[in-house]
């Protein structure tokens, strides 16, 4: 534990300025010609993910009694596989959850077990939604630790109930929906195989491939260039935020409903996340 | 006989009626999109609300995506967005290419978490190859290399290239390049500096 994160803080050392933003991904992608960041992380430190210390923390974030209520998601959390499993939990999401009356991706449901079950404050929560060093998110730790309990098992949707298949139809709807000053749908940059942005490889998410199965399979992950776990509904914020649309609203009907569209598209992939990506 | 009519009526009005189908269920796929959109984003710092509604162009591609719209839809447009270019005012295309160089690197501009007082970037070498050098160029678009020395700089190739990079949406309706000049992105200075870069022996494009 101790040695990781010494790694870590090592490796954050060595991307210290690489932002988030477009341009300092272009220009991330421009100093390293040779071989891309991840592989230089794996050439130096073999398989090991940093993201095994979030899986720790949200381990204890799911098993500890938390909140006013003083209770364990552990013991009051239903992911869709029944009372607290978490196996195989994140291969069958988003998915319906009669309780809530709503589609609902992990991270959505992770909110609402920590609200309603614990009895912790949603906007503090949210405030938190994506960690910065010090400032720690809990949704990003317990994703990974949920997702972690996936591994190996083939993604497969219920898609048996009408507000999943009305998601599913409207993520496809979305994912093609061009505006703003760009004309940028997501098809403008994943409707096809094998194109590139400035060196980063382009998956085609547009139809069920094994493209769209790697990459949906890989999320939530490990990004060396923030030492950061991101999850799903950072990834769409952050495209969005390169389409020029203005600011994805977190756990969003739009966040969902695309969500749904490429976990379809991935069905039959077999989940191997935290991933780690550039 | 009567029976026949009937049939051959019915037959004939078929393709028309399940393609009135088809569009009022595309035009359902747009507004339900908008709807939802509207409901999932919130303004933020230059980018507000309004970047959600869609023009005609962007409405008729993402009706019909991932196919092309018919053909007869898109020819309108095509000429509108073609009839929209506005040329430079002194008839002048040609600018400082390593300035053109310089918008053609940079990827900021009109996103949110972009300070709307810079200039915007280009951003072609995210989809183009322009020169031998970077070697860090995408490839949704075709190379531009020695775009201007294959070419030459006639006043009708001058013009004509002008017009795409003003807006590709006059040739290709639903291209994915973005509408450099329609839409506001660059100024007109800026693009008579990519026209440079595309077009000056000097540039590394030609070189
Ligand atoms: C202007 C181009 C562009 C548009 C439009 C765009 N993306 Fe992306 N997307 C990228 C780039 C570039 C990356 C890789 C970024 C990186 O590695 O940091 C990426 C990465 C992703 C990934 C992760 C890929 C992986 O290998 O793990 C997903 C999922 C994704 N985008 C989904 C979407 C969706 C859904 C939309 C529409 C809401 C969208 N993108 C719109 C450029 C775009
Ligand atoms: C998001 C992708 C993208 C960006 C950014 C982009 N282009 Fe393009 N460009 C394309 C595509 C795709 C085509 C092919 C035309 C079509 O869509 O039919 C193209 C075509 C062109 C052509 C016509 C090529 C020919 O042989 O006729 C020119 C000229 C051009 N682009 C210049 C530029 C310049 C200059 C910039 C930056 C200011 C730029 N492009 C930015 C995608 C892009």
């Amino acid at each position: 534990m101790r040695a990781k994160t010494k790694q870590h803080m090592f490796w954050l050392a060595i991307v210290v300025g690489a932002a988030s933003s477009f341009t300092a991904s272009l220009v991330w992608a421009q100093s390293a010609t040779s071989s891309d960041p991840v592989s230089q992380y794996r050439a130096m430190f073999g398989d090991d993910n940093p993201a095994d210390l979030w899986v720790m923390r949200g381990k204890d974030l799911w098993q500890k009694p938390r909140g006013p209520k003083n209770v364990a998601l552990a013991k009051t959390c239903d992911l869709g596989m029944g009372t607290g499993v978490i196996k195989g939990a994140y291969a069958h999401m988003p998915r319906y959850f009669a309780d809530t009356n709503k589609v609902q991706d992990l991270e959505t449901r992770l909110l609402t077990c920590m609200v309603r079950d614990q009895g912790l404050d949603k906007a503090a929560i949210l405030k938190n939604r994506f960690g910065d060093g010090d400032r720690k998110s809990d949704l990003e730790a317990l994703s990974a630790y949920v997702v972690g309990a996936s591994k190996g098992v083939p993604i497969s949707l219920p898609m048996s109930h009408p507000q999943e298949k009305r998601a599913y139809a409207m993520g496809k709807a979305l994912f093609y929906y061009r505006a703003g000053t760009h004309d940028f749908s997501c098809a403008s940059c994943h409707g096809q195989s094998g194109k590139r942005i400035r060196l980063q490889q382009l998956p085609d998410l547009a139809t069920a491939n094994p493209e769209a199965q790697k990459t949906y399979t890989t999320w939530p992950a490990y990004r060396v260039s923030q030492g950061e776990v991101r999850t799903m509904e950072w990834r769409l914020g952050s495209c969005f935020r390169q389409m020029r649309f203005p600011k994805l609203k977190y756990g969003s009907e739009v966040a969902i409903d695309l969500t749904m569209f490429l976990a379809k598209n991935a069905e039959g992939g077999k989940m191997a996340a935290p991933g780690l990506k550039r | 006989m009567h029976t026949l009519t009937r049939l051959v009526i019915l037959l004939a009005a078929m393709p028309l009626a399940s393609a009135a189908v088809a569009q009022t269920h595309n035009a359902n796929r747009n507004a339900e999109a908008l709807a939802a959109m509207k409901a999932s984003f919130e303004p933020h710092g230059q980018a507000g609300m309004d970047r959600l509604d869609q023009d005609k162009t962007q409405a008729l591609c993402s009706a019909y995506a991932p196919h092309a719209p018919p053909a007869r839809l898109a020819a309108k447009l095509l000429t509108a967005n073609r009839d929209s270019v506005k040329y430079p005012a002194d008839g002048k295309y040609l600018g400082d290419w390593k300035r053109g160089q310089a918008i053609a690197e940079e990827g900021t501009g009109k996103q949110y978490s972009d300070d709307p007082s810079k200039p915007s970037g280009g951003n072609c070498y995210a989809c183009h190859q322009l020169d031998k050098q970077q070697i860090a160029y995408g490839t949704i678009g075709p190379s531009l290399y020695h775009y201007g020395k294959d070419r030459g700089r006639s006043e009708a190739m001058l013009k004509l290239t002008w017009s795409r990079v003003y807006d590709m949406k006059g040739y290709s309706l639903c291209s994915a390049m973005p509408r450099f000049g329609s839409k506001g992105i660059l100024t007109e200075q800026q693009l008579k500096d990519v026209m440079a870069l595309l077009f000056d022996p000097d540039s590394p494009v030609n070189k």
